[in-house]
């Protein structure tokens, strides 16, 4: 194409979203009302899967070693362990470490156990973390048939609910969002094809004395892409403030030490690109979808 | 055109087998009564309609095995003309007809002198910067001609072109449609108008029941009706 023609169809695209003032207007506006409220769901959904995956992450599995196990064989297994397939890590904690930690936990009443210092009937135990949080369970069988292995725990029942917990919220987001994201799509095609209407002489025009397809979409092309990043716009400037105030007065002290808010940035950004790069999609996908009937001359 | 079939999907049959051969350079009439099968036949030659069987040759390109893709550049050795001027209103006479050839990408120099030249040819030059709305009907339907000869199409095809226009502005069209004729174009023109036909008389093919009737080289209108 000559880059006077794409200058011809830029021109064109913009003069009709001028010329078509209140058919762009619904169409901005549209956009702009599914935007939002993906934006807004998009922000949350991050915001529970990241709890959701800190929680995860606090999953471990506790080996107890055997009493009799000598150094050697505390070595052997700990070797054992890291060969294991998918471990992320493995960390030592001796059984001294192990009831001191255990006598913190308790404050005042850990004072009843510090006559245990003398004769620890603790273990020393190996904290192992999965790389994919979901296959601990496995690991743990797994790691239950070693050798010197007196004891394997990692808090079978939490973890069960756990998972189904933040599966169901990833899955009831996705879902969410496809449905908001087609009824955005839906909404453009429409106020696109009413505006196309009006046109439908000019194509027919255009076809008779023999445009190519491709010539009379251009323009088409380009305002649905206007259309939908302009209206990609509000929702993210009104996104980015509104959680940067959020973030900045309730997000950083909730309070709650195992819960918290993602930071502004980068997440912020990422909304922002995501938003105006659906915005963008939506609206060619809407205009490029309306206009092909119209070809058909 | 050989043995051409329409049947639309609702079961009419528009065209029952025409076979006609146009020679180049010629100015035709179809004439016949409204639902003959005029109307499909002519949209079946700049392909609005695609014959359901037959075979339709313009140039010695077939228009039925052209390819979707290439039907733009067959279209551009054709230029229509409608009974309702299908003008854009919010162009300029200038604007409406330099549109055909901004479509098909022309360089800019070459559209201002081809259209000046055009408007010249139906004596429409002092009024380029006027809007459709502020013409008459005649002068609206010899800017549509502009538009349709604009990119030297080999055949013009006019559908009641002086269907709407009163008897003296009729000619005037007509006129400038012969003109057009004698610098090689071939004209292909449907029409009701039994004055003109009579008058200037042409070769006239005429269409009832989807079959053609009539095919006389100096053809006058009447028939029994």
């Amino acid at each position: 194409m000559k880059a006077r023609t794409m200058g011809r169809h830029m021109k064109e695209g913009s003069k009709n979203i001028v010329r078509n003032g209140w058919m762009t207007f619904a169409s901005v506006s549209a956009v702009t009302v599914t935007l939002l409220v993906v934006g807004a769901f998009l922000l949350l959904i991050m915001n529970l899967n990241h709890f959701a995956n800190s929680l995860e992450d606090d999953v471990e599995i506790r080996v107890f070693v055997d009493l009799t196990a000598s150094e050697e064989e505390q070595d052997d297994l700990r070797n054992d362990l890291q060969d294991l397939p998918d471990i992320q890590s493995v960390d030592y904690i001796p059984k001294d470490e192990g009831l001191e930690a255990f006598i913190d936990s308790l404050g005042e009443q850990g004072d009843y156990f510090e006559s245990l210092r003398d004769e620890n009937p603790l273990n020393d135990t190996f904290v192992v973390r999965a790389d994919d949080p979901q296959e601990t369970e496995l690991i743990a069988v797994e790691i239950e048939e070693l050798d010197h292995v007196e004891g394997v725990e990692y808090g079978r029942d939490i973890f069960d609910q756990l998972f189904s917990a933040t599966d169901f919220v990833r899955i009831v987001g996705i879902v969410l969002i496809a449905g908001l994201l087609f009824t955005a799509i839906f909404l453009i095609a429409n106020t696109i094809k009413l505006t196309i209407h009006a046109r439908r002489t000019e194509i027919q025009i255009m076809k008779l004395v023999g445009a190519t397809n491709s010539f009379i979409r251009w323009p088409f092309f380009i305002e649905g892409l206007l259309l939908g990043t302009f209206g990609a716009i509000i929702p993210v400037s009104v996104l980015a403030y509104g959680y940067h105030r959020f973030y900045e007065t309730i997000g950083e002290n909730t309070g709650l030490d195992f819960f918290e808010f993602l930071p502004t940035y980068p997440l912020i950004i990422q909304t922002a690109i995501l938003l105006l790069g659906i915005g963008a999609i939506v609206g060619v996908w809407g205009s490029v979808m309306s206009v092909r009937k119209f070809l058909k001359v | 055109m050989q043995d051409v079939w329409k049947t639309y999907p609702n079961g009419v049959m528009a065209v029952n087998g025409i076979s006609i051969y146009i020679k180049k350079g010629e100015f035709v009439y179809v004439v016949g009564p409204s639902g003959a099968g005029k109307s499909t036949f002519i949209k079946m030659m700049y392909r609005e309609e695609k014959p359901t069987r037959g075979e339709i040759s313009i140039d010695g390109k077939s228009l039925s095995s052209t390819k979707e893709k290439h039907i733009p550049f067959l279209r551009r050795k054709i230029g229509v003309v409608f009974q309702d001027f299908k003008l854009l209103p919010s162009l300029s006479v200038f604007e409406n007809v330099a549109f055909a050839m901004e479509v098909i990408e022309e360089s800019k120099a070459n559209i201002r002198k081809r259209v000046m030249n055009v408007l010249d040819i139906v004596r429409l030059k002092n009024k380029a910067r006027f809007l459709p709305h502020e013409l008459s009907g005649g002068e609206q339907q010899r800017v549509a001609i502009a538009r349709a000869i604009v990119n030297n199409p080999a055949v013009l095809i006019a559908d009641e072109p002086t269907g709407n226009l009163d008897p003296e502005t009729s000619w005037e069209i007509m006129h400038i449609l012969e003109e057009i004729n004698d610098r090689g174009t071939t004209i292909v023109m449907a029409t009701h108008n039994r004055d003109i036909v009579d008058s200037m008389r042409k070769r006239l093919i005429a269409i009832e029941g989807g079959r053609i009737s009539r095919d006389e080289i100096r053809g006058t209108y009447s028939y029994e009706s």
